[in-house]
């Protein structure tokens, strides 16, 4: 129990410094691998909990490819290093960082009070549908109710990774000059007229090539 | 203090939401730190519902924390092909340059 407490705080802090590294940092680079370290953190939480299949799949989707997708457009934009841009307000006459805080203070304290003052409501636990049975794995018991009561959601959410994938290539999609690419059709549509020439080839002479 | 109960998670999915509502609210710097921070938004709000589905012993939290990690996937995938079409078109991602809209 002791060692619980003390994995969930070291977890927590770390993924509280990060998360807070992640918006102030001054290199967007920097910003990338905090977030990295946050995932992770997150994930360990999650597989400390019991729910280790989700911590695995945040490790691989988040750290694996999201993170990564966002370093490569970072170096691929080459935005890293932006000197002298630390929360700078000159834009606006400076009023947006202290309206901001106070804002984000705001939403803070009423998270904070909406989870002091929150309770099971009475009838909750007898109104559940899918139990967390111990008897199996944790993955197994998602499959179990992942492709059964939810395969509709789970087709769903395929079609949404590709439809945001059509969707980002069409949107970086650009023709450029002097491409030489294959053209089906104009294969395809060949005659034979066109292809082959028949010559009648004299003796002793040959044939002229490029004529 | 101890003994790790569901308004610990609770509150540090309450703290890592709040940071990145500020990171949104308070950057100046590119809009790629903005995606950052709305990364940051659903991870506390994976938390709140891996959090509440161990604790309430009921399953459909984690279903539905999968379906929100397609959902941030997908939108990563779209907000950095935007991202990476304005660059091409304009030269710049900085926030305050970014007034085409007229906001």
């Amino acid at each position: 129990m002791i060692a619980h407490s003390v994995f969930f705080y070291i977890f927590s802090l770390i993924a509280i410094v990060s998360a807070v590294m992640v918006t102030v940092s001054k290199n967007t680079v920097h910003s990338v691998f905090f977030l990295i370290l946050d995932f992770i953190s997150i994930s360990c939480l999650f597989i400390m909990v019991g729910a280790e299949f989700l911590g695995m799949i945040m490790l691989i989707v988040y750290v694996g490819a999201v993170a990564v997708l966002f370093l490569f457009v970072v170096m691929m934009l080459n935005v890293a290093e932006q000197k002298g841009q630390w929360f700078s307000s000159r834009w606006d006459g400076g009023t947006h960082i202290p309206v901001g805080l106070l804002v984000s203070l705001i939403i803070f304290f009423e998270l904070i009070i909406v989870i002091g003052g929150w309770k099971y409501k009475p009838d909750l636990l007898n109104s559940l549908s899918i139990n967390i049975s111990t008897e199996v794995t944790n993955t197994r018991s998602i499959g179990n109710v992942l492709y059964t009561d939810y395969i509709l959601l789970f087709q769903i959410s395929g079609m949404i990774l590709l439809v945001a994938m059509i969707g980002a290539i069409v949107l970086t999609y650009r023709e450029r000059a002097g491409v030489k690419r294959q053209s089906y059709v104009k294969q395809i549509s060949r005659e034979r007229d066109e292809g082959v020439d028949l010559v009648e080839a004299e003796r002793n002479k040959g044939v002229k090539i490029d004529a | 203090m101890l003994s790790i109960g569901l308004g610990h998670y609770l509150t540090l999915a309450a703290i890592i939401f709040t940071i990145g509502v500020v990171g949104i609210f308070l950057n100046r710097k590119n809009v790629i730190v903005i995606l950052m921070s709305i990364e940051l938004i659903l991870l506390a709000v994976n938390i709140n519902l891996v959090a509440f589905s161990i604790f309430i012993n009921d399953l459909s939290g984690q279903i539905f924390t999968l379906f929100i990690l397609t959902v941030a996937a997908a939108e990563a995938a779209i907000g950095l092909a935007i991202i990476v079409v304005y660059f091409r078109n304009s030269d710049t991602i900085r926030v305050e340059e970014i007034k085409n809209l007229k906001g």
